[in-house]
């Protein structure tokens, strides 16, 4: 009965039907048992953000570029005397390093835009909370969910290789060599030297 | 045994099949329906696999609050459940589980009884739908009573053609009378008197009097509480009648390896079978529409059970 001028065997269409739904009876289904079973997330999944306090030099970066301001950062400069130096020079001390996640989409650009890979991706979702409140992770809190960032995962083999690679390939060739960029741009389709 | 225990023993085990039954078709149909659909279904009542599920729904509907709309014609509107759950318990009375009088209570126009108490129904969803006093009760009363009046006579038609084969409007009589050919010979009988069986109680996809994407829930828009628990059972209980009237009219109740001991759980095996289709036909279709509802019935049901009719007379006369 298709709409289409050609017309299929009578009943066809119905035995398809109870075909289709007594496959689909036979297989697996895909229903996962969440709060009995823990899903598995991919690599990179966006759960929260996590802090490693010893990297951050409270350049502010993360706090400005965020869309909608959820981070506050404060800090102190404090003087370290190093013996043997005109004189003492100056270090930024972190003092306060909030993540409002009533606020934040999730959009991972204070991740990216960090230079000294102080905050991290951690694949950890169950934070909920009843009062909207306590969604602000102070950084002791941040920190805690350092250790549930899983390591990075391989390099793409078919990707581009990472800057850092790039550089140092391109400094073993010696001066004069095409960067990456340039070979990318260029010739694609022949691979890195070096590589 | 005395009388008066041997119907004691028939009404409790009435009863008792009445209860239980249509639990385990409720309970298979959330499972099957689940697995069809590529879900799970349910999974935490009763801790394994959900098996208490149709109990905990019981539970909750027993909680709820009896509302009666203000302007419902009260005393129909509480009788309409009752209406619709009763016939489906007598004629559970009237079917064969085994050979040698395994039947709570053998009649000699058992089909006769079964169709005409079969025939009320739609009796509990016109009282239903009129006395709730809402045009979307009234507008699903009126499809059901369309619907239930049309494939009353198709439904009629093909269990004639069987009790002409048979020679006896007994259902016992008929399965003792069934032979394996009667598959071939009474086929298409046998699929008018189950579609036309799925359209008696309802079920998809001939539910357009509840058609819950039209018609808010049909007849039983206004019922909550335990009066709509009944309805629902109703529900259960009529696969398990129209199941059971297939399986003794047209697939042999007892018959099968061993049938002298073993025979009423062919009869259940096949019950369950025929369960178990209904289901399946629930989840693949979709509903019909109401004119191709009616033209399904009038057009396709009627002239084959006639047919049918011609042929089994045929047949009878011939042999």
């Amino acid at each position: 009965m298709s709409e289409h001028g050609e017309r299929s065997a009578p009943g066809k269409g119905l035995v398809n039907g109870l075909a289709v739904t007594l496959k689909t009876m036979t297989r697996r289904s895909t229903t996962q048992q969440y709060p009995d079973v823990q899903p598995e997330l991919p690599p990179r999944s966006r759960g929260v953000i996590a802090l490693l306090e010893e990297n951050c030099t409270v350049c502010m970066l993360c706090a400005r570029e965020c869309p909608d301001w959820c981070i506050y950062i404060d800090s102190h400069k404090e003087e370290v005397v190093v013996p043997g130096a005109a004189r003492a020079r100056q270090r930024n001390v972190l003092d306060r390093f909030d993540i409002d996640f009533s606020l934040c989409m999730y959009c991972g650009i204070c991740i990216e835009v960090c230079p000294f890979d102080a905050l991290h991706w951690s694949p950890e979702f169950e934070y909920s909370e009843l009062d909207v409140l306590d969604l602000l992770h102070d950084k002791d809190r941040l920190g805690a969910w350092m250790p549930t960032v899983p390591p990075p995962p391989a390099h793409d083999v078919l990707g581009e290789p990472s800057k850092e690679e790039a550089t140092a390939a391109r400094k073993a060739a010696g001066p004069g060599a095409p960067t990456a960029a340039r070979t990318a741009r260029a010739r694609p389709e022949t691979p890195e030297p070096g590589k | 045994m005395p009388l008066w225990l041997d119907l004691l023993v028939r009404v409790v085990a009435v009863v008792a099949a009445f209860l239980v039954l249509p639990l385990l078709v409720g309970q298979a149909e959330h499972k099957v329906m689940a697995h069809m659909q590529g879900r799970l279904g349910p999974m935490y009542a009763g801790a394994f696999h959900g098996w208490a599920q149709l109990v905990a729904d019981g539970v909750k509907f027993v909680q709820k609050e009896d509302i009666t709309p203000r302007d419902a014609d009260r005393r129909v509107f509480q009788l309409a459940p009752v209406v619709a759950l009763f016939p489906y318990l007598i004629v559970l009375l009237a079917i064969p589980l085994g050979p040698g009088g395994l039947v709570a209570q053998p009649l000699d126009v058992g089909l006769f009884f079964v169709l005409a108490v079969l025939g009320i129904g739609v009796v509990a969803v016109l009282m239903s739908a009129w006395a709730s006093a809402n045009k979307y009760s009234l507008l699903g009363g009126l499809r059901g009573a369309a619907q239930l009046l049309g494939y009353e006579l198709p439904l009629v038609l093909a269990a004639a053609s069987v009790a002409m084969a048979a020679g006896t409007l007994s259902l016992p009589g008929i399965v003792e009378a069934w032979s394996p050919w009667w598959l071939l010979w009474q086929a298409p009988a046998a699929l008018v008197f189950f579609v036309s069986g799925l359209a008696e109680i309802r079920r998809p996809p001939f539910d357009m009097p509840i058609a819950d994407s039209e018609l808010v829930f049909g007849y039983m828009t206004e019922y909550t509480g335990l009066r709509f628990a009944f309805f629902l059972l109703a529900e259960y209980v009529g696969i398990i009648v129209i199941a059971a009237l297939t399986t003794v009219l047209f697939l042999g109740g007892w018959h099968g390896p061993a049938a002298e001991h073993l025979g009423w759980l062919w009869t259940l095996l096949k019950v369950f079978a025929v369960s178990f289709v209904i289901i399946w036909l629930r989840v693949s279709y979709p509903r019909l529409r109401e004119d191709q509802l009616q033209r399904l019935c009038w057009l396709v049901l009627v002239p084959v059970a006639l047919a049918q009719l011609v042929l089994t007379a045929a047949v009878k006369v011939a042999l």
